[in-house]
């Protein structure tokens, strides 16, 4: 115990200890205002910014996709579909250990080393904290298998979702395309809103230019969630709206038939319905399965279908380029009679060659012994080269540059898929333009059979042919017939703006369609082989178009040629020719003359497409030849 | 002169002080049930907890200072053998050496040392006259900064320097020079380097910067800072009402029933009922120190006063933690935060605060 304390010094240390708790006092006021300030500042003055933030925190806003439109064909054959299948799916920057995962992972589901390759590529190439799926179609045991073990496996997650699915596969994957996921190089194109919930985006095909009206609007979640991101209820809905079906022009079974025709051959089949521009069939052979693309193609498959020399993924029906051959012909005569040539109206003698003035050089007629006299019907119905090289050195290239544009040579047709080729139509300025040479007279010639430097896509061709069937009326092609609500029938058609090829004298058309026309339906047509039992009128001309040039002694001799180096067939054709209702065009690649090869897939098709739009017309084909 | 004593003077009791008391650890239940989950359990614990400390506050107040400060030495020796036997085998929690494990209860000396430290600082002042001469203050710094180093070594260094504030608050409040006052925080200052170089750990340091700039590490550590900053912001004027505090019931408050309760009172009571909490503690502050001035001897005045403003540093320290002026530090809201160990702390300190108070009638006689 401390000693006895004095009364001065009690007297002293009550004023220090006094005196020094009024100073504690003003310090604990001075804090204490601090903190009063302090709480001002973030409850007063910061309030709307920390609300604001608090809101943030509670609400998400989830976006919701939009179901993808479906896709029919003129019949309403479905086309492109979506399925709902169990996927299980990985968010990578969730899963602490990716490899390890995927390990464990196929131990309790079967994963195929191909998924697991795909998978890695999505992972490389996905925008971030984005679900990737690993599996697609598990079975419900697979599902229960997996529930059971999700606790090992954060980041890790079965999903329904849905699948786009094409059930025609092959048969219209390069018209209908494929849906891909949305990748790096998609995420430029699209709606970053719009496309917020949406995995997947068209990338060819109708899928692709079709994308905004298929795709529909999204729709929004505001969710209360705490703070593990755990859903606790939905606050607010804005409902997506899905997108637009679409209902096409084409025939599926059609299409299903161009390919069967063309059977082993490589090739494309175009076939327009010439009142509206509709594709009918847009067939390029061979194809591929759309399947394989929607979610991700392992690299193996890929590397087959993009090295294959038979080139599945190219789209030959609107990229393929090819020289037209003599199916041009007709097109050329017009010409002639438009321009008012004389040989047009007149006649020539065919030697079985032609010779420029001036030159010893010999443009050979495919029928070596020669036509002997011909007119124009004749050296349409018997593809008579000596009278278009006549007609074309008489036409010169300027005037038939001119006129073949106006059938839509060299340039694109319009059609509403994307990657069409332009093709060439030669002229003196594009010469000069791309090989910086002046023309030559022997080119006009070549050019007047559909050799040379011409290039048509098929379906440049089919174009010209339904331009041709229309008597000069021009429709745009179109692959989409309308879209809307197909089952409300409440729909729009996209408004096909019709053009004129506008002919000095209409009559014009008559002689060149009946030439046409007497290919196909007399005896000495070159295409008279396919009237056989025909119940129905057909105008068309055959084509060959040489892939390999020949000197000048040589001989073609198809048999000793290799498969590549053998000619193109060509056909085109319209039908019935009073009041067409189908137009086609036909390339089989290296299938040799088109009368033998591309004539006969023309008339079948023809066939099975009256067949429906003229009952008549289908039994009459039934029936033998009188 | 020698009428009849009323019941609160028989047992040295300071009424407005109790009741201050009570509405505090009233308004900490009506708080814990919002920040608990609405869990029932949680309050009878608490409450449970309250009435034991409420028990020994009672208990000490009837111990008169001066065996108080005779028992003082011994309480002061016995913490520091507690602090020595947690370094040796103490149990590790949170990444740290803080609890004896006494088979039925986990203890954490350093709470001892909270009281054990001003008391000895009071005790040992009080033996001569004041203010102190500079070789008893040299003395008294020793006795201080024993217990500090232990309890930086465990580490807890926020306990630490709890601890010597308490100790210091004595050494202010008996008069040490003001002079000498302004040298120590000189030297305090020239020390802040060598502490944050050689006695801070990584984490330590990384709450110091985040606190400088909570931006830097969002999902990390400066998570805490900045949940609770939207918390209490978010809550504006009047609050968003009691279970209504979205911030805090959704979890994105984290600590929220303990050393960030104050938050969800925040969020929920809004800046009418912050300023009613802060002044309900100013009032048991005021009438702490009041009641330390009113002591008549020094041993008890020196340690009152100790306690009080060691109180007070609490409540600073948590609700300037809360609110981002201040480092994270674990300090819980006095008497408010969900715990056993602080309670018992701070009841025992105004235990004593009574005992000093309600005997000096006694003395006088």
């Amino acid at each position: 115990m401390p000693p006895a304390i004095t009364l001065k010094n009690k007297v002293r240390e009550d004023a220090v200890v006094r005196g020094r708790l009024l100073a504690a006092l003003a310090g604990i006021l001075v804090l204490l205002i601090l903190l009063v300030w302090r709480l001002t500042d973030l409850q007063v003055v910061g309030h709307e910014h920390f609300i604001t933030q608090s809101e943030n925190n509670r609400v998400k806003i989830v976006p919701e996709p939009p179901i993808r439109g479906l896709i029919y064909d003129r019949n309403g054959v479905l086309l492109a579909q979506n399925m709902a299948s169990y996927t299980l799916e990985v968010v990578p920057e969730a899963v602490p250990d990716l490899d390890a995962t995927l390990v464990e992972l196929g131990e309790v589901v079967e994963i195929p080393q191909g998924d697991v390759e795909r998978f890695r590529q999505l992972v490389s190439r996905k925008r971030s904290f984005e679900s990737i799926p690993l599996k697609f179609r598990l079975t419900e045991e697979e599902v229960a298998r997996f529930a059971v073990n999700r606790h090992r496996f954060p980041g890790t997650d079965i999903q329904a979702r849905l699948t786009r699915h094409y059930p025609l596969g092959e048969v219209t994957a390069h018209v209908v395309g494929y849906v891909g996921r949305i990748d790096e190089a998609a995420l430029k194109r699209v709606d970053p809103v719009q496309y917020s919930g949406t995995s997947h985006v068209g990338k060819t095909g109708v899928e692709r230019s079709y994308e905004k009206v298929l795709h529909g609007t999204v729709g929004y979640l505001h969710v209360e969630n705490n703070a593990q991101g755990r859903r606790l209820r939905v606050l607010d809905r804005v409902s997506p709206t899905p997108g637009s079906d679409l209902l096409l022009h084409l025939d599926a079974a059609l299409q299903g038939e161009a390919l069967a025709a063309l059977e082993d051959h490589t090739g494309a089949v175009v076939a327009i319905d010439p009142n509206n521009g509709g594709v009918l069939a847009l067939a390029s052979k061979p194809g591929y399965d759309p399947n394989l693309f929607v979610n991700g193609i392992d690299t193996e498959t890929y590397g087959e279908l993009s090295g294959s020399n038979l080139r599945p993924l190219f789209n030959r029906a609107i990229r393929g380029q090819y020289p037209p051959g003599s199916t041009i012909k007709p097109m050329v005569a017009l010409a002639g009679l438009e321009y008012g040539m004389e040989l047009a109206t007149g006649h020539t003698f065919c030697r079985g060659w032609y010779q420029l003035p001036n030159s010893s050089h010999r443009y050979r007629d495919w029928k070596k012994s020669g036509h002997g006299k011909v007119d124009l019907n004749w050296a349409i119905l018997r593809s008579c080269d000596v009278y278009f090289y006549e007609m074309a050195q008489a036409l010169g290239i300027d005037r038939m540059h001119e006129f073949m544009t106006r059938f839509g040579f060299g340039e694109r047709s319009g059609i509403d898929i994307a990657g069409e080729a332009t093709g060439l139509m030669p002229s003196r300025a594009w010469k000069r333009a791309a090989r910086n040479k002046p023309w030559y007279r022997g080119e006009t010639l070549i050019t007047g059979i559909g050799q040379g430097f011409m290039l048509t896509t098929p379906l440049q061709l089919a174009q010209a042919t339904a331009i041709m069937a229309n008597r000069g009326r021009i429709v745009p092609p179109r692959l989409v017939q309308a879209f809307g609500d197909l089952d409300a029938e409440q729909f729009t058609e996209p408004a096909a703006a019709a053009a004129a090829l506008g002919l000095g004298e209409p009559a014009h058309w008559l002689p060149v369609i009946e030439a046409m026309e007497d290919t196909v339906h007399t005896p000495r047509g070159t295409a008279h082989r396919i009237a056989e039992g025909m119940a129905y009128r057909m105008a068309g001309k055959t084509g060959t178009a040489q892939v390999f040039g020949l000197a000048q002694d040589e001989e073609y001799d198809e048999a000793k040629l290799k498969r590549t180096l053998r000619d193109h067939g060509l056909f085109i054709a319209f039908a019935p020719v009073e009041q067409p209702l189908i137009a086609v065009a036909v390339v089989v690649e290296h299938g040799g003359g088109g009368s033998t090869s591309a004539a006969p897939i023309a008339r079948r098709i023809i066939d099975h497409y009256l067949a429906r739009e003229l009952p008549g017309a289908a039994d009459m084909a039934g029936k033998p030849a009188g | 002169m020698h009428s009849h004593p009323t019941l609160p003077q028989r047992f040295h009791l300071d009424i407005p002080l109790l009741l201050a008391i009570l509405v505090l650890a009233g308004i900490g239940l009506v708080v814990l049930y919002s920040a608990g989950g609405e869990d029932t359990g949680l309050i009878v614990k608490q409450g449970v907890r309250f009435l034991v400390a409420l028990g020994l506050m009672l208990l000490v107040a009837q111990i008169a200072p001066q065996h108080l400060a005779y028992w003082t030495p011994w309480f002061y020796a016995g913490s520091l053998g507690l602090l020595v036997l947690v370094l040796a085998v103490g149990d590790v929690g949170k990444g740290a050496q803080r609890w004896l494990d006494l088979g039925v209860l986990r203890f954490q000396p350093s709470e001892m040392v909270k009281v054990a430290v001003p008391a000895m600082v009071a005790w040992y002042l009080s033996e001569r006259a004041l203010p102190p001469s500079l070789p008893r203050l040299l003395v008294a710094a020793a006795i201080i900064v024993v217990p500090t180093a232990l309890i930086a070594k465990q580490p807890d260094l926020g306990t630490s320097l709890l601890v010597a504030a308490a100790g210091v608050f004595v050494l202010l409040v008996a008069g040490m020079s003001w002079r000498l006052i302004l040298a120590m925080g000189a030297l305090c200052a020239a020390f802040l380097p060598v502490l944050w170089y050689f006695f801070m750990h990584d984490y330590q340091r990384q709450r110091v910067l985040t606190l400088l700039n909570p931006q830097s590490d969002p999902l990390g550590a400066g998570y805490h800072i900045i949940q609770s900053k939207i918390a209490v912001g978010s809550g504006g004027v009047f609050g968003k009402g009691w279970l209504n505090g979205t911030q805090s019931q959704l979890d994105f408050v984290p600590e929220r029933a303990t050393d960030f309760i104050f938050a969800v009172f925040s969020e929920e009571f809004g800046l009418v009922g912050s300023l009613g909490l802060l002044t309900l503690y100013l009032f048991i502050v005021v009438r702490g120190l009041f009641l330390a001035a009113e002591a008549q001897e020094t041993f008890g005045r020196l340690l009152g006063a100790g306690l009080v403003l060691t109180f007070f540093v609490y409540v600073f320290v948590n609700i300037g933690m809360v609110t981002g002026l201040l480092p994270v530090v674990g300090v819980p809201l006095p008497l408010i935060s969900y715990g056993g160990t602080s309670m018992v702390t701070l009841m025992l300190a105004f235990g004593i605060l009574m005992s000093v108070h309600g005997h000096r009638r006694l003395l006088s006689d």
